[in-house]
């Protein structure tokens, strides 16, 4: 799989100069049932390492980083009424922006996936 | 698992919503061994309770429990508690958070003579079974008639010369039983409650402990209790005898003459998105108070929050702006509990 994983445990799948970002299951297992996903709209500016929204469950609050700086020009709108879709389906259906970005040599720094599971243990 | 006030401890089993909502319907088991168990021997025990609890307890009978507060001179909080009156001793159990405080501030309180402070937490074991089913299967389980003692009260025997403690109390807003037991016996356990496969009994976790007393609006230390406010502010002025001399008492009976600055509400939020401790409570543009606890109700399906908001915006149905991603987002007073059993 094409994808890098930060140590926030967002994926990051690079699809030409669009970055397409969700979490990993491991983060949606760790927040259990997800009940909310605050997306931001399209057109917003995201920096690098910075948040671009918010997931919630019953347990926890927990923001949501980009690893690269760009523009969203995507969301996914079906988790509004699907948040679960997190749980269940992380690494595709449970996607959350597509980001546009000139740079995305922070990619480099980031984990691949053996890495990841390496880390996550 | 999670680090729990220094106890390893599950946060769920197969899911939080699953396991709150088959508390409702059916049954679950919470291993609460973590909580402090402390026993109080002697002839001067009982004012030395007297001394440092909220409740009145003098006329306790054998095998009756009651809930309090524990405070420091100025009214604070230290812990809430369930005081318990056997026929040769009384039994506390605390938060195990604050277990440390309690024990130090009975060992600080007690005369020198006619009181022995027994801390039985790492001897015993606890578990809450909870849920309507309960009573019904232990009935056949157990040979004691669980299903004659009222809420509140307890049975403690020996069971083969195995000494036990069944409280009919809980943390969850539903009928269920306490069950105090020698640690030694804890392989035994989950085998005497119907093994892995029950499809009635199932194990539950501290997110499921958590969503099931807020919407019972069972306070939390840490949350809706701290050393911060008083039990009358706190909402709890029904378990304060101010006629009693008890540590803490003067400042609270200033307050319950003037009326608390604040008062402890429930709210209800539009839309999805769960308020989180600490939350800002506006009315107009004005913070009025603050969240102490908040989630997603699973038998509700609502957002649900209980906060401290100065008296005058606590009516209920009164709109507040509880402040979630940057933004007040609308919620509305509501009375407590937010869920009653048999409703």
């Amino acid at each position: 799989m094409d994808r890098k994983y930060s140590k926030t445990h967002e994926w990051f799948k690079i699809e030409g100069d669009i970055v397409r970002i969700g979490i990993t299951k491991f983060a949606a297992d760790e927040l259990t049932d997800i009940t909310f996903v605050a997306l931001p709209h399209v057109g917003k500016k995201v920096t690098a390492g910075g948040t671009f929204g918010e997931i919630e469950s019953v347990k926890a609050t927990s923001e949501l980083f980009s690893a690269v700086a760009g523009e969203v020009t995507e969301i996914n709108k079906v988790l509004t009424d699907k948040p679960e879709l997190v749980n269940t389906d992380s690494f595709n259906q449970g996607w959350m922006i597509l980001l546009k970005s000139a740079d995305l040599k922070p990619l480099d720094a980031l984990m691949d996936a053996k890495t990841y599971q390496d880390m996550i243990g | 698992m999670v680090d729990f006030a220094g106890w390893d401890m599950p946060v769920l089993y197969t899911g939080i919503v699953e396991e709150h909502l088959h508390t409702r319907r059916a049954a679950s088991v919470f291993d609460v061994s973590h909580m402090g168990r402390l026993e109080l021997l002697g002839d001067a025990a009982e004012a030395l309770l007297q001394k440092v609890c909220t409740r009145q307890l003098g006329d306790m009978v054998t095998g009756q429990s009651r809930y309090s507060h524990v405070c420091n001179e100025r009214g604070g909080i230290l812990d809430d508690i369930i005081v318990s009156r056997y026929d040769d001793h009384w039994g506390v159990v605390c938060n195990a958070s604050n277990r440390q405080t309690i024990v130090s501030w009975l060992e600080l309180h007690k005369p020198a003579q006619g009181v022995e402070l027994r801390d039985r937490t790492t001897e015993t074991l606890m578990v809450a079974l909870q849920g309507p089913a309960v009573i019904p299967k232990i009935s056949t389980m157990l040979p004691l008639p669980v299903g004659d003692l009222k809420r509140y009260r307890f049975l403690a025997g020996e069971y083969f010369g195995i000494p036990y403690t069944v409280f009919r109390s809980g943390y969850t807003g539903e009928d269920g039983v306490e069950v105090i037991l020698p640690a030694s016996t804890a392989q035994f356990v989950p085998g005497l409650l119907g093994g892995e496969g029950d499809e009635i009994l199932k194990p539950a976790g501290l997110g499921a402990r958590d969503t099931l007393r807020l919407e019972a609006a069972m306070p939390l230390y840490g949350h809706e209790l701290d050393d911060k406010i008083d039990p009358i502010s706190a909402g709890q002025a029904w378990c304060v005898d101010l006629k009693k001399d008890f540590i803490g008492v003067e400042p609270m009976r200033q307050i319950a003459a003037a009326g608390s600055e604040f008062a402890l509400v429930g709210l209800e939020l539009a839309g999805k998105r769960i308020a989180r401790q600490g939350a800002h409570i506006s009315a107009d543009s004005n913070v009025v108070g603050r969240v102490t606890s908040g989630t997603f109700s699973p038998t509700l399906q609502k957002s649900i929050a209980m906060g401290y908001v100065q008296r005058e915006h606590s009516a209920v149905g009164t709109k507040l702006g509880i402040e979630i991603g940057g933004q007040p987002l609308d919620a509305t007073v509501v009375s407590l509990p937010f869920y009653k059993k048999g409703k």
